[in-house]
């Protein structure tokens, strides 16, 4: 009987976000909008998270199809905000999301 | 009176069944056979009023739910309910195609326990052959098929040395999540809890480590800790709140307002089988008993902490001083808080099975 090699998944890099980062939610990182509190909600592993509606406007624009400069510069054109200062708070945000593996990177172009 | 807000969150126990026989399990003493199990048609109905009235995520659990052959039935209501679906298993009694099968039907997460970092230690708690190894290949096919997994470390004296070795199993493994959690002394933990507290300096020491590993290992693996609240000063926001957004099922449908409420043996519980989720959530006794502040003693309802501890955990009260109305006495404000370290004579853990009393300590 041939013996398979054990299963070994490569070893997780801390994610790093920067401007040309294309953020996604992973499969499991769930944003719904829950119908009975009337509020978005972010429902992940033993977690549920209450977002407001500018975190909002960020995770649902984590597709992967666009990069954190692209989905800034919706938001600035929806907020009618400075560009620079919309980057950084977004980077600053989804680095924490990150840190908490609830933001993942879509490597390849879609 | 205090404002009942829709639940969040139920911990289904959906059997007592199970093949390992740990000493600390949280189920009840008296555990129940497969024929008090509620049928696959109660726990859909069950699942459906808990979507209507809100509940965001359940956790099936047991004993172990795999042993339950409509597993994937009950994953697929929740699904259909849009309801975060987590799967707390041992990971001994299930194959490839059975999780395959349980992720085809909307599993969302999956929680592997390991009793130790080692084989060695792993059978000398749950007391089953060749459990290790059948665990590592669950967590293996769960990274495999792309599930997210948390590996569940239940800490005591018998395996809190191995608390680094089960971070680098964690990582070994490719799990998202490690909880590091350390018993909580109800049920059969109460029972042999002098066999299984550890000392204060290795908790301390445990502390120290966790606290430094899991702000290195920030963004590569979550590390939750549940510390051992016998040696702390203040006691744990237990529930979030009694009544506040959880509830637990037993196997034969009782709703209790934590997984350890059957030890208070002064509450008795309403059944699913018997009246609505709604009725028993928002108006049974067990529920609305400790509720809010007002059954608090003056102690806690006084205190600057009352919003963020709750007074703490009503069966930790129940189990140390007789009356589940006292203050946690984790708390250093608690008149028994030097009662909580005295401990029973140190005997041979008594192992978690189905059908045998076991002796009181």
């Amino acid at each position: 009987m041939l013996l398979k090699a054990p299963f070994r998944p490569p070893a997780r890099q801390k994610l790093i976000i920067g401007p040309h980062t294309r953020p996604v939610l992973p499969r499991h990182v769930r944003l719904q909008q829950d119908e009975t509190r009337g509020k978005w909600v972010v429902l992940a592993p033993e977690k549920v998270l209450w977002p407001d509606e500018i975190s909002v406007g960020i995770l649902s624009r984590c597709k992967g199809n666009r990069s954190v400069a692209a989905l800034s510069q919706e938001l600035a054109a929806a907020y009618d905000a400075p560009i620079d200062q919309v980057e950084a708070d977004v980077i600053e945000f989804l680095q924490e999301w990150a840190d908490r593996l609830l933001i993942r990177e879509e490597r390849e172009p879609s | 009176m205090t404002r009942i807000g829709p639940p969040l969150g139920i911990l289904a126990e959906l059997t007592h069944r199970c093949p390992l026989q740990c000493g600390y399990c949280s189920n009840p003493l008296e555990l129940l056979k497969a024929n008090r199990e509620l049928t696959t048609q109660d726990w859909i109905s069950t699942f459906q009023q808990a979507a209507n009235l809100g509940v965001l995520q359940v956790h099936l659990s047991g004993g172990e739910p795999t042993l339950r052959k409509d597993l994937d039935q009950i994953i697929a209501c929740l699904a259909g309910n849009g309801i975060y679906s987590n799967l707390i298993t041992a990971g001994v009694s299930f194959s490839r195609e059975d999780l395959a099968r349980y992720q085809q039907a909307g599993l969302d997460h999956i929680q592997i326990s390991f009793q130790g970092a080692t084989a060695e230690t792993t059978e000398l708690v749950g007391h089953l052959n060749g459990a290790h190894e059948k665990k590592r290949n669950a967590a293996g096919w769960a990274v495999e098929l792309g599930l997210p997994l948390t590996i569940n470390a239940p800490i005591h004296k018998l395996n809190i040395h191995e608390v680094p070795d089960f971070v680098a199993l964690a990582l070994e493994l490719g799990a998202e999540r490690l909880e590091i959690a350390n018993v909580q002394y109800y049920g059969w933990a109460h029972l042999n809890r002098a066999a299984l507290l550890p000392s204060y300096d290795a908790v301390m020491a445990q502390v120290d480590y966790v606290h430094d590993i899991r702000e290195r290992l920030t963004g590569i693996l979550n590390i939750d800790f549940v510390t051992p609240d016998y040696y702390a000063d203040y006691p744990k926001p237990c529930m979030g709140g009694w009544g506040a957004d959880a509830m637990a099922i037993t196997p034969d449908g009782q709703v209790l307002p934590c997984h350890a409420a059957q030890t208070i043996t002064s509450l008795q519980f309403e059944r699913v089988t018997e009246k609505s989720l709604s009725d028993i959530w928002h108006h049974s006794d067990a529920f609305n008993r400790y509720r809010g502040d007002s059954w608090m003693p003056e102690t806690c309802r006084s205190c600057e902490r009352k919003d963020i501890d709750f007074g703490g955990c009503r069966c930790q009260a129940f189990a140390v001083t007789g009356s589940a109305a006292e203050t946690d006495p984790a708390c250093v404000k608690s008149p028994f808080h030097a009662e909580l370290r005295r401990l029973p004579e140190e005997k041979p853990i008594q192992r978690r099975v189905i059908g045998k009393s076991p002796q009181p300590a």
